[in-house]
């Protein structure tokens, strides 16, 4: 893992326009991915994560979806403002991604190898025969058996294990330096869950490829990830180190679903489950927007907005006051109020 | 693949077989006595039964429709009670013209139908789309021979660009060989007669293809529309793809499934004569030629009409059939 920062989102706000008007689905959202790092990002349904991805990718659906505010800093370059013509160039090639459900990532009436070798040639001049080539050698490298024949089949013809790992070479096939994985494992076994994390833990080490690792599955961060960002509602609530956060969760949906992971170790209780459901994107009002399934709730939660707050482990940060509080550091806003007054 | 091929193509002989025996007792149902009707009211007894014997028709059923079919499969579809000519030879370049004529309008309707379906659907709500699916709209509503008439009103007699009706130009007869005409010029390397036809062809053929152009074109947009939001669409822009490719490759080969059934049905429909317009353009087809057999009670070759007509239908539903099989490598060969 490099020191050298690959991808940075400064306030990166995201909005659907539909019938009923302007819909944020992500609302100010800052965080950054080093050379070669794995960020795990974790939430329930609908709390922002593949938007955020799709707006990084430029793939919002087109004319509902809309970057309106921030920008993606990708080696230094915005690409909120980069036109259609670079972002091509772009994705695929410096930027690959790849998708939840295998079954029908891939379109079924082109074969492996068409497909495969399409994607070698949109960015790489070079002749079919080499692609093909290259597509086969990049097959056997995701761990799929007779690569050659494989090209030639159609997708029909591969489970969804199998499936997936062709996604992930197609998205490997260019030596991405960010790959961005949409619960890539969801859809599948769980035996093939851990083959395609280790697999992808391998291709991380391998090629020094950046990977953010979008997931609701904490397992799967604990397994592959460096570092994680917690969301909800459209907004990070928690950054920091696996480490950290596993052991010291700050926000109280961090710790309710460290809580909700099933423990193998028998206890016959029934699965925590954290009560409530995340706010439909609009329907935010002022203050936490977790205040209604909190169980530490205090007034202050219901008017208004906490901070992504630093705490005492390097790099931690908790949108939470009970974590500012417990750290016993000062909140900058209220400290600059009190000064005022 | 082959077997499938094989085995496609040997379901559609007991199709025909039923749809001959349809087509048979068909006829037959119609009350009363052909031979009468056709000679009329005020006929002598003896020359309604003249007539009814050499029609055969006082043989038993099943003897008349082993006759009939063992003369179908020596393509022998009987006599014409009106001209006497054998049907098989005499129907033909009705046939033919109606054949130049529908695949005519047919290439104009895919060509027109299919690409402002793709556009309307990639540059959905757009002015573009809303226009051209108003059009479409316009297209499938709009009675045929108004339009025709409209055609000729100004292509014909305002500009003057276009010959308002008939195949050929009478002062400078196309001399048959195949009755395709298109054909029969350009293998005689008469290129003046060529664009003859071609000029003779275009109205007709783009009245005809109103219809079907809209059909397509609608059905594109909606199949188009329901393919694009598919995850394997997203994988292609992912790649790096260009809108072009996406649509053109990813987009349409998925999209284009329910489309050709429309198309293969469109076709059949044409293909079974388009009577009003071959009326309004003087075209001599072979909706016509049923259409003034009906008047003339001429039953053989009505029969023979319809005969033909379905089995063009069921050879094109084949052919679209095994397309879907081409394009589709999940259809199942066995």
């Amino acid at each position: 893992m490099g020191e050298k920062v690959l991808l940075e989102v400064h306030g990166l706000r995201t909005s659907f326009f539909t019938d009923d008007g302007e819909i944020p689905a992500v609302d100010g959202v800052d965080f950054f991915i080093r050379e070669g790092e794995v960020l795990g990002i974790v939430g329930e349904s609908g709390c922002g994560k593949s938007v955020t991805s799709l707006s990084i990718m430029g793939l919002l659906p087109k004319g509902i979806g809309k970057v309106v505010g921030g920008e993606i800093l990708f080696k230094g370059e915005n690409l909120v403002e980069a036109s259609e013509r670079r972002m091509k160039q772009i994705r695929g090639n410096e930027i690959a991604m790849i998708f939840q459900e295998p079954m029908t990532s891939l379109n079924p009436l082109f074969t492996i190898g068409n497909q495969l070798v399409e994607a070698i040639r949109i960015h790489t001049k070079i002749g079919k025969k080499e692609a093909r080539a290259r597509a086969a050698e990049m097959l056997k490298l995701v761990g799929l058996p007779r690569a050659a024949q494989l090209l030639d089949e159609y997708p029909h013809q591969l489970s969804g294990g199998m499936r997936q790992r062709v996604m992930i070479a197609m998205a490997m096939l260019c030596r991405p330096a960010l790959l961005i994985a949409d619960e890539p494992t969801t859809a599948l076994d769980v035996t093939i869950q851990a083959q395609i994390l280790a697999l992808m833990k391998q291709l991380n080490q391998t090629f020094g490829t950046a990977v953010m690792m979008i997931t609701h599955d904490l397992g799967v961060v604990a397994e592959l990830c460096d570092r994680v960002i917690v969301m909800y509602a459209g907004q990070i609530v928690e950054e920091g180190s696996v480490r950290d956060i596993f052991r010291n969760p700050k926000h109280p949906y961090t710790i309710g679903l460290i809580r909700s992971i099933p423990d193998i170790r028998g206890k016959k209780e029934r699965l925590y489950s954290i009560p409530g459901q995340v706010p439909k994107p609009g329907a935010i009002r002022r203050g936490c927007r977790f205040a209604d399934r909190c169980e530490w709730v205090v007034d202050r939660c219901r008017h208004e907005d906490p901070l992504l707050y630093e705490t005492s482990e390097q790099g931690h940060r908790a949108r939470c006051f009970l974590a500012l509080e417990r750290e016993g550091l000062v909140d900058e806003r209220a400290a600059a109020r009190s000064e005022r007054a | 693949m082959l077997s499938y091929v094989v085995r496609r193509v040997l379901m559609v002989i007991p199709v025909l077989f039923g749809m001959s025996l349809v087509v048979f007792f068909m006829i037959r149902a119609i009350p009363g006595n052909p031979a009468q009707v056709i000679l009329g009211q005020k006929a002598t007894k003896e020359a309604v039964a003249a007539l009814t014997h050499k029609l055969g028709l006082d043989q038993p059923w099943y003897v008349q429709y082993v006759k009939y079919i063992g003369g179908l499969l020596h393509g022998d579809l009987g006599e014409s009670i009106r001209t006497g000519a054998p049907i098989a030879e005499e129907i033909w370049p009705y046939l033919a013209a109606t054949i130049e004529l529908s695949l005519a309008a047919m290439l104009i309707a895919v060509i027109i139908g299919v690409n402002a379906g793709i556009i309307s659907a990639w540059f959905q709500n757009s002015w573009f789309d809303y226009i051209a699916m108003v059009l479409a709209l316009i297209g499938v509503s709009m009675p045929i021979f108004w339009l025709g008439l409209m055609e000729q009103w100004l292509f014909s007699i305002q500009l003057d660009w276009l010959p308002t009706s008939g195949r050929e130009d009478v002062r400078n007869p196309i001399e048959p060989i195949t009755h395709l005409y298109l054909v029969d010029t350009l293998l005689s390397g008469n290129t003046d007669q060529f664009w003859q036809v071609v000029q003779h062809l275009v109205l007709p053929s783009m009245a005809l293809a109103t219809i079907p152009m809209a059909i397509i074109a609608r059905m594109t947009r909606s199949s188009m529309l329901e393919v694009m939001k598919s995850d394997y669409i997203r994988t292609a822009r992912a790649k790096g793809l260009s809108m072009f490719w996406v649509v053109y490759k990813h987009s349409l080969k998925n999209a284009i499934i329910p489309v050709l059934t429309v198309i293969g049905l469109q076709t059949g429909l044409l293909l079974g004569g388009a009577i009003l317009t071959e009326t309004i353009f003087s075209w001599p087809g072979i909706g016509r030629y049923i259409y003034d057999a009906i008047g003339y009670r001429d039953y053989p070759v009505i029969q023979s009409g319809i005969l033909i007509i379905a089995t063009i239908f069921i050879f094109i539903n084949l052919i679209v059939d095994l397309l879907y099989a081409i394009i589709d490598p999940r259809i199942k060969y066995n």
